[in-house]
């Protein structure tokens, strides 16, 4: 890899641009894709890569290419600077999650407890029009205080998000529920949301549910059955 | 969620600091391969290593032919499987197949 391309590819993820690395087998040439200056079909096999968030080799009139997807990682907004937030957070930059941790109550939401995390002290409602969740975006509540929790769900459930959490019991889910239905959400909508969020392993401890949600979150990111 | 991300930077890290890196990336699995197209192990020529292109069965193989083309600067395409009689004698306990491509980050 050229010292040009190595920079290029890292500005790229820098920028949490999308981007393939095709590497021409077995010579080694190299380019960035998508690039309007090459063959399209090039360009449709490196979107493609890009959409499925898969790395592979094609082979385009009779040469092979290794297509290496670079896709920006996925981003995880974590509403509730909370106790299981701090087992949540670090456990989930491990998975090379994007993590945003949101709670306008400044002695939860410090630098100190979420180290090399971004954090927002603004109103979850506030927080979630300038994040703007995509397709590529987690949503997880966790302060079970519904002035907090209720207006992010709110904002998620109008969002592309991939896949929606709320911490908390079958019948604190159920007032929420409830509670959303108010603000207008179907059935359809509400399905959306996992409550009791996470993977029911009988989790006890913070790190322990962490590790349920996460699960859950990788099982959903994953398509398994 | 992709760890390659960190490979690269580490092997790009070590590049600035002044080592000689190769870097080896899957780019194709058939089978029950342990490591999924684009995972990648760099190589020092000090021997440092940093990822994986599997659990572990290629890993030695791929420092040696990682050598090769740090001497060379030509890069490799290398072929593992467990009927696999050429060069890289080396078989995958998993009965996998797979090809990893070698080459040196200049």
């Amino acid at each position: 890899m050229t010292p040009e391309t190595l920079a290029a590819l890292t500005e790229a993820r820098t920028a949490k641009r999308p981007v393939v690395l095709a590497t021409q087998l077995p010579g080694g040439m190299q380019m960035l894709l998508p690039d309007p200056g090459v063959n399209e079909a090039l360009n449709v096999a490196a979107r493609r890569a890009l959409s499925r968030d898969e790395s592979g080799t094609v082979s385009i009139e009779g040469t092979d290419w290794f297509l290496h997807a670079y896709s920006p990682p996925v981003r995880l907004i974590v509403v509730g600077a909370v106790h299981i937030a701090q087992s949540l957070v670090p456990m989930a930059a491990q998975l090379g999650i994007d993590v945003i941790v949101v709670d306008p109550r400044r002695s939860f939401a410090t630098t100190e407890r979420f180290p090399n995390v971004t954090v927002m002290g603004d109103w979850p409602d506030e927080a979630m029009e300038v994040l703007k969740p995509d397709s590529r975006s987690a949503v997880i509540t966790l302060t079970h205080d519904p002035k907090l929790d209720d207006p992010a769900l709110d904002r998620a459930l109008q969002s592309d998000a991939f896949y929606i959490g709320a911490l908390g019991s079958r019948k604190t889910h159920a007032r929420r529920l409830d509670r959303l239905r108010e603000l207008g959400h179907g059935d359809d909508a509400l399905a959306r949301i996992r409550g009791p969020v996470g993977l029911n392993i009988a989790a006890v401890t913070a790190p322990e549910i962490a590790l349920s949600i996460l699960a859950e979150f990788v099982s959903v990111r994953r398509n398994a059955a | 969620m992709s760890e390659t991300s960190d490979i690269l930077a580490t092997a790009a890290a070590w590049r600035e600091a002044g080592e000689e890196v190769a870097i080896a990336t899957v780019t194709q699995t058939w089978g029950s391969s342990p490591r999924p197209a684009g995972s990648q192990l760099a190589v020092t020529r000090s021997g440092r290593m940093a990822g994986s292109v599997s659990g572990g069965c290629i890993e030695g193989a791929v420092a040696d032919a990682a050598m090769t083309t740090l001497d060379s600067g030509v890069p490799a395409l290398l072929d593992f499987g467990i009927t696999d009689e050429r060069a890289w004698e080396v078989g995958l306990a998993c009965g996998g197949k797979l090809k990893v491509f070698v080459e040196r980050l200049a």
